[in-house]
């Protein structure tokens, strides 16, 4: 789960941290209120859950409410790589001596928790990667171990905070290990992270993703996902029960259990010449209702032009597969040809059940190869 | 031979009084495996479909002599569970439980590599299967063979796909590893690879990556070192959206290494074939002259 960067800060702050001053606004109105208790100079913030705002217009430094409701006008107007801007943070200006680079995260690499400091802060993290290496840290923690002061000491040192700064850097740093680690997020991120000419060092942004697994032990966090900003198709998957739902732009609707399977499928689908719709798990022992849920889904994109359902039973039942492709097929009208491909457990008995019904928009297929040329051909 | 399990696995279930351990428990039995024991705390005395369900695992390998762990526990205890059967040195635990905390796979890996013996495959895995002699987990024993190819994997369903590919076309298999998706499982393709090569029984191996992290890198370079077998491989994932979840901070650590075709590029230049959909995978195996 990405949270915003107001949410992120709200964690900061939470955990001990202080950040500048600042407001939410969804309208230009409150934004102009804000700023007008905020001081003479402040950054008004799109709010969405993707990278690159700040080229997409997304932020601006403004002097005095006007300005600042006029600039909230034009960002709330604005849809950064597909997602609406709803709200604003209107956020008190910050005298910025330098900008650095922090974050933690989760290594897949070397499965286990590393920390990434840069003094070049407030650009691309992966042009700074390209371009200076050298310029970038980083230190590895040992889960076991966490946090130690030599770690604290050498990121310090490599973002290059001032001795007379080391106390603030100090704080931010074992602060930041500290939520990233008792809110189970995967990653915590600064950029950019502000030496004041203050001697300060703060937080102007935040990214925070937190690890929907762990959710369970944090019920105060799960708020967070049910923000405004997702795709609704998306939404409505994960309220739905269905494991993973990605929206894609072509016009094949493509279900299958396993993320393995249906990744092969939206590529066997590629092969044959087609586009996928959307990337659609149903995850480990679906029945019925989700089936049914999943295609209703599907089905409700006016764009799609046909559907493949690719389903490998283990512990997944193909017979309650076919029962749910029958219920949505009972519950919505539907105009375009669904092509079912079942194996492994109780196929047999699933492809008797979609035979029996004979719907004029069910095609059986006996292989995925079979499976992605029909749904493709479907299309043409 | 075979690797992992085999005749001589005495396979014990933490969670055998689930409703997924025991339906997954009565397939592994009904596949010839002999499950020896259950693990549920507060359950010690019972009974689930014959087999002895103990209150820990301490007691279950006392009694018993189980030498593999199955662990089908939900998600908030997984973790516990495999550390529990690492404290009993069990020498083989497999953890199919899926949403395991990233957070305590991070500790549980740091704990499992530095002090103690016991191999961990998974989690969030089908488990492992050596056809004809033992199926540790939720993998289907029908579209296995016995053979002597050996199958590794970071898929469930998409393994089952190319088993049976391979069964149909008369391939049979030593030994199918899934090693499961997680960003931090156990047991590696190297650690697999390594193994297939010492086994007699192997005599090529079948790789399914997928995108994500640089595993299937790392055993493009094992493979050029130290695996003289034939290797076929299938990356899956050539037209998934790169990076809907991932941070610029994440994208930093794996870089262009995240996807398909660059997994694929470090595997052909290592000599391994790489097939573009499943059926061609088992084509690709079919024509290797073993």
């Amino acid at each position: 789960m990405d949270l915003l960067e107001h949410q992120g800060k709200e964690l900061f702050r939470k955990w001990g941290l202080s950040t500048p001053e600042g407001r939410v606004a969804v309208t230009p109105a409150e934004a102009e209120e804000a700023a007008r208790a905020l001081g003479p100079i402040v950054a008004v913030k799109a709010q969405v859950r993707v990278g690159g705002r700040g080229k997409a217009g997304g932020v601006r430094v403004v002097s005095g409410p006007e300005e600042a409701r006029r600039a909230a006008e034009a960002i709330l107007a604005l849809t950064i790589k597909e997602y609406p801007v709803r709200r604003v943070l209107v956020e008190a200006g910050v005298q910025i001596a330098s900008q650095l680079y922090f974050s933690i995260l989760l290594d897949r690499t070397s499965k286990t928790h590393l920390a990434i400091a840069s003094p070049q802060g407030g650009m691309d993290i992966e042009t700074v990667a390209n371009e200076s290496p050298e310029a970038i840290t980083r230190v590895h923690i040992d889960p076991l171990m966490g946090l130690q002061t030599f770690h604290v000491n050498k990121l310090l040192r490599r973002l290059g905070v001032p001795e007379s700064s080391r106390r603030s850097g100090a704080h931010l740093i074992r602060t930041l290990y500290r939520l990233y680690v008792e809110a189970d997020a995967t990653l915590v991120e600064v950029n950019p992270l502000a030496l004041t000419t203050g001697g300060e060092v703060v937080p102007l942004d935040s990214k925070v993703s937190l690890d929907d697994s762990a959710l369970f032990r944090h019920p105060e966090l799960v708020h967070y996902g049910s923000d405004d900003g997702m795709d609704s198709q998306e939404t409505r998957a994960a309220a739905q029960g269905l494991h993973t739902f990605v929206k894609l732009d072509g016009d094949i609707g493509i279900v299958g259990n396993g993320a393995g399977l249906v990744m092969s499928t939206l590529d066997l689908v590629d092969q044959v010449g087609g586009k996928a719709a959307n990337f659609l798990d149903v995850g480990g022992g679906a029945d019925a209702t989700i089936l049914s849920n999943a295609l209703q889904l599907i089905l409700a994109d006016g764009g799609t032009k046909s559907v493949l359902v690719n389903i490998f039973g283990g512990i997944t039942r193909c017979d309650l597969v076919a029962e749910g492709v029958l219920d949505a097929l009972g519950t919505v009208e539907v105009k375009v040809p669904i092509v079912v491909r079942l194996a492994g457990t109780n196929a047999a008995e699933g492809r008797c059940i979609l035979g029996r019904a004979r719907h004029p928009m069910l095609v059986s297929a006996e292989t995925m190869l079979e499976a992605a040329e029909k749904a493709v051909e479907a299309t043409r | 031979m075979a690797i992992f399990v085999d005749e001589n696995s005495w396979v014990l279930v933490q969670g055998l009084t689930g409703e997924q351990g025991r339906f997954h428990a009565a397939r592994m039995r009904d596949y010839g495996t002999q499950v020896v024991a259950g693990v549920t705390p507060g359950r010690g005395g019972q009974q689930v479909d014959g087999v002895p369900v103990f209150d820990s695992v301490e007691e279950a390998v006392g009694e018993t002599g189980a030498n593999v762990a199955v662990i089908f526990v939900p998600a908030p205890f997984a973790a516990d569970a495999i550390l529990e059967a690492a404290g009993s040195e069990v020498p083989l635990i497999i953890c199919v439980t899926e949403g395991i905390p990233v957070h305590d796979m991070a500790r549980v890996y740091a704990h499992l590599g530095c002090r103690s013996t016991s191999r961990l495959v998974g989690p969030n895995c089908p488990g492992v299967i050596s056809p004809g002699k033992a199926n540790v987990g939720i993998i289907p024993g029908s579209v296995a063979s016995p053979g002597h190819v050996g199958l590794v994997s970071r898929s469930g369903t998409l393994t089952y796909q190319i088993m049976e590919e391979l069964t149909h076309m008369g391939i049979g298999q030593s030994t199918t590893v899934g090693i499961g998706g997680d960003p931090i499982v156990g047991t590696s393709f190297i650690d697999c690879l390594a193994r297939f090569e010492e086994d007699p029984q192997t005599f090529a191996v079948v790789l399914i990556g997928e995108i994500g992290g640089e595993d299937e890198e790392k055993a493009a370079a094992f493979i050029a070192e130290n695996v003289s077998k034939p290797v076929v491989a299938y990356i899956a994932g050539f037209t998934a959206p790169a990076g809907k979840r991932m941070g610029h901070a994440g994208a930093i650590v794996s870089g262009s290494k995240g996807t398909a075709s660059a997994k694929a590029e470090a595997l052909r230049a290592v000599g391994v074939m790489v097939g573009r959909n499943p059926s061609e995978v088992a084509g690709l195996v079919a024509k290797l002259p073993i």
